[in-house]
């Protein structure tokens, strides 16, 4: 009888000072159950994967808009891997170009939202992979 | 490499782990506590509480910063409560905390209530007991001042820091929050705002007249300005100063004599608690109970007791 909670940790790395969206999207998250933890502007990606590692998290959720995508995504799911905690789930959303987003998805980010995409679509998204997870840390 | 050996390793990760498997009680996550409890003992647990919005986390950064200078590591548990109707949480407490990432000395960690009677108690000692044996010297606790959270704050730790602000109102109200009672030292944050002056002399006065005996401790009131980090040396001077007096006169032991005694009885309700629920699972017509207390066949004293005496008759 476990009382397990998914836990998400939600940033905003990058210069652009614009939270709304994602201040939106932990409410969001949050009346769907989920423990969101959420560390405010201008993180970088050590301060993310940091937070993500002490947190305990099973997925970290990234919004960028100021069109640094192709850096600060591979540079998260680098350091991820140098701490040992790639088996934390990676997702963003903000302003990307859709061969982008598929070059991220190929490099390891699990899932890339465009502007406009319904929060349901994630929370259903995040159960699904964390639920994925879970079962693989079973077998280990 | 087992987990537990990886925890002494100072493994972050591992630290981490463990905390997750005891907040969720995972199983065995009595017997890897039972196996922390070796190494116990050693760290000081200062409590941060206070209405909200009071700069509890702001002047929890100030208060790493400073312990950091003396060398000391520390350990953060941030506590904000679950929605009683979502179950979900929004836990913003690090947003007021400056990127110490790097520096192994500090680990921060949030949690939320989850709601199970006397759980928040528990599990933040679970995380206060993890802490110790991971040799943090220092743990800052911080809960919102509201409702009954602030109460756990007591059991969990050697001080309590209550965190005001002008805008609190006056000396009755924080009275009436039953803030009053639980305070070592009175902490008025935001002394930038208007308003300040009064309260802090309101509050010196209150607590002048509070104190029974003349080997009492005086409970002081400081102003702060976390945003700016002033007067946080004075804070924590008196916070030395408090725990130099209770080691002295022997109140620090007996009031963790008091907390291991309660601890004994959490312990104890929650396996109480779970083994009961757990018996009635499959066999609780609930729907057929609540519909015949509702037509006033029965009522919730007779159905508790039928329940009772089937589970005392279960072993
Ligand atoms: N003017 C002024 N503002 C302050 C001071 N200390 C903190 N603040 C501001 O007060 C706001 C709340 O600070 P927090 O530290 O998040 O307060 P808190 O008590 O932790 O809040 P909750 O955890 O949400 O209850 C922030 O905008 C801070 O910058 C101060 O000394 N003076
Ligand atoms: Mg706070």
């Amino acid at each position: 009888m476990t009382e397990q909670k998914i836990r998400v940790l939600l940033a905003k790395p990058g210069l652009d000072g614009h939270d709304r969206g994602i201040k939106v999207i932990a409410a969001a998250f949050r009346d769907a159950g989920m423990e969101v933890i959420y560390t405010g502007l201008r993180q970088t990606p050590d301060m993310i994967v940091n937070a993500a590692i002490q947190e305990d998290v099973d997925a970290v959720g990234v919004s960028i808009l100021s069109g640094a995508h192709m850096t600060l995504f591979p540079a998260i799911l680098d350091m991820m891997k140098e701490k040992g905690a790639d088996d934390i789930i990676l997702f963003g959303g903000g302003i990307i170009p859709d061969d982008d987003k598929e070059k991220l998805e190929k490099l390891g980010v699990a899932k890339v939202f465009t502007p406009g995409a319904p929060t349901e679509e994630a929370i259903e998204f995040i159960r699904k992979a964390v639920k994925a997870k879970n079962e693989k840390d079973k077998l280990v | 490499m087992d987990i537990l050996n990886r925890f002494y390793n100072n493994e972050i990760r591992a630290l981490s782990r463990i905390i997750s498997y005891v907040e969720n009680r995972s199983d065995g996550y009595r017997d890897l506590l039972a196996k922390l409890y070796k190494s116990v003992g050693k760290s000081l647990r200062i409590g941060i509480t206070g209405p909200p919005g009071a700069g509890k986390s702001t002047l929890v950064n100030c208060l790493i910063t400073e312990f950091l200078k003396l060398d000391k590591k520390v350990g953060v548990i941030a506590v904000d409560p679950t929605s009683p109707f979502t179950g979900g949480a929004l836990l913003g407490d690090r947003v007021r905390i400056n990127e110490f990432s790097g520096d192994n000395n500090v680990y921060f960690r949030s949690m939320a209530t989850r709601g199970a009677s006397g759980g928040l108690t528990t599990a933040t000692n679970n995380v206060t007991v993890i802490y110790d044996a991971f040799g943090f010297d220092i743990t800052l606790i911080e809960t919102v001042g509201v409702g009954q959270v602030e109460l756990d704050i007591i059991d969990n730790c050697d001080i309590v820091v209550v965190t005001i602000v002008p805008e609190s109102g006056d000396a009755v109200q924080t009275m009436k929050a039953g803030l009053m009672e639980i305070a070592n030292i009175f902490c008025v944050n935001k002394a930038d705002r208007p308003g300040s002056g009064r309260i802090i002399s309101e509050l010196r006065q209150t607590m002048e007249h509070r104190k029974k005996d003349d080997d009492d401790w005086r409970i002081p009131v400081i102003p702060t300005e976390a945003v700016s980090a002033k007067n946080i040396d004075k804070l924590i001077a008196k916070i030395l100063a408090y725990v130099d007096f209770v080691k002295t006169n022997g109140m620090f032991e007996i009031h963790r004599r008091k907390q291991i005694q309660k601890q004994i009885m959490n312990v104890l309700l929650y396996r109480f608690q779970r083994d009961f629920l757990e018996s009635l699972r499959g066999n609780l017509q609930l729907e057929n109970i609540i519909n015949d207390i509702y037509n006033g066949k029965t009522n919730p004293y007779s159905v508790g007791d039928q329940l009772y005496n089937q589970f005392s008759k279960a072993d």
